[in-house]
Order: structure tokens, then sequence, then C-alpha cells
């Protein structure tokens, strides 16, 4: 080998970190995307707050403030971490800066990973101040059940890049990343029980809806904060891991399932 | 066939084939059973039209994509399997990549070099290429040559054993090609193995050891720069006087070894010995008093070579000249130049 002792040798870690702060630097310098990932959240939140209000007169016992801190929680995730991927790739991949970081060390994993980085880091940093907020303003309670709404960012984060990379490879261009962004933004929202409780909708509609990909990872955070999935009383740390067994594992399969896909169908290259 | 006394290629492949699109006529076969070596400390050319099967070719050994058929080994390792061994020895320049817009030459370099093993100073990569004083500057503002020449540091950052080089100067202007040679020939000097692609003739035949001209996907011809001319002939032309009075009888004097093609009072002869032929003709013509107007006389050029395969090529199918395998001697039948032939 060429290379002197001196030489800096590279892990999956130093990739990541190499590309992650590259984007970070990109994303910082796209004004559109630091305002979408800033103000639209918040200005969702303000919406949000009387659709729940309204479904809580038809659905007995229902936390408003609770649901709207989880709720806006999923939706952070959804605006920061898909629909800013989704134009993330697509724009990375049509400046050819995809191909190009192919013919380097990185594994294509690391590649969709390190892009992904400050768009995850921003999601969760706001779902802290979320939480923070929440805590000081609404009289939130404390999290029943910390590990599983550990759970249900991670699991959110990692379906939603990978959502995000399926969806990029049906996006042309950065302009209708809007559009092919939308179908899956829609059911998110109303179906994952973020704008419509599950509970107040009849039963099939509502087991229908706790199979869309979204669904599960969205009611972990549900089911960790307010240590009920909506459907019995709150409980506490140790009663919680039953209403949320059936999500957790559905959460994994999704997670996986939209991995193996976004491996098998991501776009590397702008169609000729 | 393993001749031991030269050492193992840095670069070989033997029966590849790369294809596109479904089986059958719907499909395209870019790459048709090509074979290839390259020597370690080599500066190998793959020379060929557009459409040749160049990239494809080169897309397969750098490990960006799976050969159909055939056997590829650079440094001995297999490019997609050993993928993580051999990447940080090789370094590979797109003919076509791209690197984010918004961000600084030296914020590029700095990405790079964190995914690069090895990696020397970023500023040292930019000094290479005479982009140093540009280090500030955002990518989106450069030139379509400086973007080459930044597509080249990155290339260079990790100290390659091997470079692939996809059409490295395309897009420069004369300056800035001449500084790219100087440094692709530093590079050769230092030891190592370069593969590059151009469709500038004088490009491999400044830089290159050895070439391939590529043609509907299969190397037609091979060797040193001497030996792929050396297969192919000087050409004389002039045109004869009328014949009437004195010229009526006139004769061309024998020229053994010459071929000859007439065109009217046009003649066009070929020869292997361009002084010696010249030399007869030019006697014969004092003699007889003969004046041969538009006299034009011209060694074999790359040039040439290259026009009469891809005039071969559109006249009918690639010629049937063997493929050029490691062993360089091997020249091919000649080629011969022209549809009248």
């Amino acid at each position: 080998m060429s290379t002197t002792a001196t030489a800096p040798v590279r892990t999956a870690l130093s990739r990541l970190v190499a590309l992650g702060r590259a984007e970070t630097v990109l994303l910082r310098r796209n004004r559109t995307a630091v305002f979408l990932a800033l103000v639209l959240p918040f200005v969702l939140v303000g919406s949000l707050r009387s659709v729940l209000r309204t479904a809580a007169e038809h659905t007995p016992g229902m936390d408003v403030n609770g649901s709207l801190a989880t709720s806006s929680m999923g939706i952070v995730l959804l605006v920061v971490v898909y629909t800013n991927l989704t134009t993330a790739y697509t724009a990375r991949r049509n400046d050819l800066v995809l191909k190009r970081l192919r013919t380097g060390e990185a594994a294509d994993a690391e590649i969709l990973l390190g892009t992904a980085f400050p768009s995850i880091a921003l999601a969760l940093l706001q779902c802290l101040l979320l939480a923070v907020g929440g805590a000081a303003l609404l009289d939130l309670r404390a999290p029943a059940n910390p590990l599983l709404v550990l759970a249900g960012l991670a699991l959110s984060a990692l379906l939603l890049t990978a959502l995000a990379a399926l969806s990029s490879a049906v996006t042309k261009s950065v302009e209708t990343a809007g559009i092919t962004t939308l179908p899956l933004m829609l059911a998110a929202q109303f179906g994952s029980g973020l704008m419509i409780p599950l509970e107040s909708v009849p039963d099939t509609v509502a087991n229908l809806c706790r199979l869309l990909p979204t669904t599960p990872a969205f009611q972990l955070l549900h089911i960790g904060w307010l240590g009920t999935d909506g459907t019995g009383p709150s409980e506490g740390f140790a009663g919680t891991w039953g209403p949320a067994a059936l999500p957790l594992l559905l959460a994994a399969a999704w997670a996986g399932a939209a991995a193996w896909a976004a491996r098998r169908w991501f776009r590397w290259e702008p169609r000729r | 066939m393993t001749d031991t006394s030269r050492p193992r290629p840095a670069v070989e492949a033997r029966g590849l084939h790369r294809r596109y699109g479904p089986p059958g006529p719907g499909g395209f076969e870019a790459v048709r059973g090509l074979d290839l070596g390259v020597a370690p400390g080599e500066l190998f050319a793959l020379l060929g039209t557009n459409g040749a099967g160049k990239t494809s070719t080169l897309e397969v050994l750098e490990g960006l994509a799976a050969p159909g058929a055939g056997e590829v080994r650079v440094l001995g390792l297999d490019p997609l399997r050993d993928r993580a061994a051999l990447r940080p020895r090789i370094g590979i320049m797109l003919q076509e990549g791209g690197f984010p817009g918004e961000l600084t030459l030296a914020e590029t370099g700095r990405c790079w070099a964190g995914l690069t093993t090895g990696a020397r100073a970023v500023d040292e990569a930019l000094d290479l290429v005479g982009l140093l004083p540009r280090r500030a500057v955002r990518v989106k503002q450069l030139s379509g040559g400086e973007r080459r020449r930044l597509d080249l540091a990155m290339a260079l950052l990790g100290h390659p054993e091997v470079l692939f080089l996809d059409e490295p100067s395309t897009g420069l202007d004369p300056e800035a090609r001449a500084s790219v040679w100087r440094l692709i020939r530093d590079l050769r000097a230092a030891g190592t193995t370069v593969v590059l692609t151009t469709h500038y003739l004088e490009e491999a035949e400044e830089l290159a050891d050895r070439l391939a001209i590529m043609h509907h996907g299969r190397v037609v011809t091979g060797g040193t720069v001497a030996e792929v001319l050396a297969a192919h002939p000087a050409r004389i032309g002039f045109e004869l006087p009328e014949r009437t009075g004195a010229n009526a009888a006139l004769e061309l004097p024998a020229l053994p070894g010459t071929s000859t093609e007439l065109d009217g009072r046009r003649v066009l002869l070929r020869t292997p010995d361009l002084q010696g032929t010249l030399t007869e003709l030019l006697g014969w013509a004092a003699r007889h008093r003969v004046e041969l107007a538009r006299l034009d006389a011209r060694s074999a050029s790359l040039e040439e070579a290259f026009l009469a395969i891809a005039a071969a090529g559109s006249a009918g199918g690639a010629p049937s000249a063997p493929a050029a395998g490691p062993a360089p001697a091997a020249g091919p039948a000649p080629t011969r130049i022209g549809r009248a032939a």
C-alpha cells in the first residue's frame, strides 16, 4: 500500500460524520428547507389543536394536550424527515452527486444515512423542543414509558428515511417532490391517528389504519408518552408493554420492509 | 498463455460483456467480449468513437457495474466482491459526476477527505489541479473546466495506486489541458497505474504507454503507439498531368510494397516505407519531367488509424482483427484504409 503510516483510516462512522457535516452545511444554506423545517410544524400545531378539540367532543376521555404533543411530533417527523429528505435525495441524484459518491469508499446505505443525518437530527431536536414546550405550557405529563417513546422516534426516523428514498425514486425533479410526497403525507396525517384519533372512527376503519406503514411507529410515541392507545385507561411503565407489543412488532416490520425496498428500488442516477 | 516474466497486470479483463435493456433485439450489447491488460505503472488509453463502449467498459473495471459475462481483476481483486478492500486503493473520475453546488471547494474537499482512506491535505489536492486560489468559492460558480479539475483533485485525494479517468480533459481549455497532461505524467512517473479514455487522439499519442482502440464494444487494435502506427501505412497523394503530348504514354514506376489507388488523375499510394517510396517517386518524376500537382506525403498518424477503423465499421460491421490481449507485441494485421481498398 502506498499510504503512509500517519494516513487516517476511514470507518463507516467517520464516513457518516463527513457526509452528515457536508449535508448540514447544505441544509443551512437552503432557505426554503430551513423555513419549511422550522416554521411549518408550528403552524400545523396551531391548526392541529382545534382539530383535536373537535375530536375530543365525541371521544370521551381523550387527553387533548397529550395528543397534541405526540401528534405534533409525528407531523414534525413527516415534514422534516420525509418531505425534506425526498427533496434532498432527488436534488443530489439530479446533480450527479450520488453517482459521484458511489465511486468512493462509502457504502450505499452510508450515503443514504449520511445524507439523512441533519434532517433526522433537526426533527429530533424539534421533538425535544415540543416536549419541553409542552411540559411548560400545556401541563404535559412525564412519559409513561420513555423507552417506547425513544423506540417510536427511532423507528419513525428510520421508516421515514427509507420512505423518502423510495419516494425520490419516482420523483423526477425537486419541483415535483411536493406532488410525489402528497399521498403518503395525507395518508399519514389522516390515517395514522395524528389528526383523527383512531378510537373515534369505526373499528373496521381503525383496524385498517393501524396497518398503514406510519401508524405503528406513531402509536408507539402515543402509548409511550400517554400510557394508552386510546382504547383503555392510562397505564404506568409496566402496563404499557401490553398495548405496545403489536405496534412495536409492526413498526419494526414496516421499517425493515421500507429499508429493503429502498435498497432495491432507489435510483442513483437520473433517468436518461 | 501465462508469461511469468511479466508482472501481474494491475488491471485485467477477459471476455467482458455488458448489455443494457432486455434480452433480444430490444436490448443493446455495449461491450462484446473485451480483453485487456494494464501492467503496473503503465498509462493505458482506451480510445473510441462515441458509443464504442469505453465508459461501459470503465464502469465495469471500476466496480460500478456488474459485467454480463467475463472476468475483471484490479490489483488482483474483484471490483464488486472485494469493493471494500479495493476502493481505498483506486481513484475514479467519472465522465460526468457532480458535487453539491452550494458547498465551497474546501468544504467539498473536506467531505471527500472524510470518505477517503489516506487522504492528502485538501489544499494540497486543490493545488495539484491549480484550484487552490478558488478554495473559498462555491462549486456552482466554477466553470465547466474548473469542475473537471475539481473532479480530478477528488480522484487523487487518496494517493490511488490505480487511477481511472473517463475523458479527463474534455471541456478543458488548451492551457488547462496541458497542465492536466503534465499532472497525469507526473503521477505516472510516481508509479501510478492510469487507465484513461479519450477521444482526443493527440492525448493518447502524448500520454499513453499503450492504447487500445474500441469499436462496437470490442478492442480492434491495440499496442504501443508505435505498434498501432506500424500497422497503418503512410500515404502519398498527388495528381498526374493530362496524358497528352509527351505524357501520353506515362506509366508510374514499379513501387514494391506499395498499393496504388487511382481516381481520374489523382493517385493515392500507401506504403510502409515513406522515405524509400517517396525517393523513388520523386526520382521518376524528375527523370520524366513530370509535375506532381498537389503533392502530399504523410506518415501514419493515430488519427488515420482511428478513422480507418471507424470507416471500416460504418461500411459494415467491425473489422475482424483479433482483440489486443495483455501481450502488446501481438499487433493485428494492417487494417485497410478507405472503402475502395
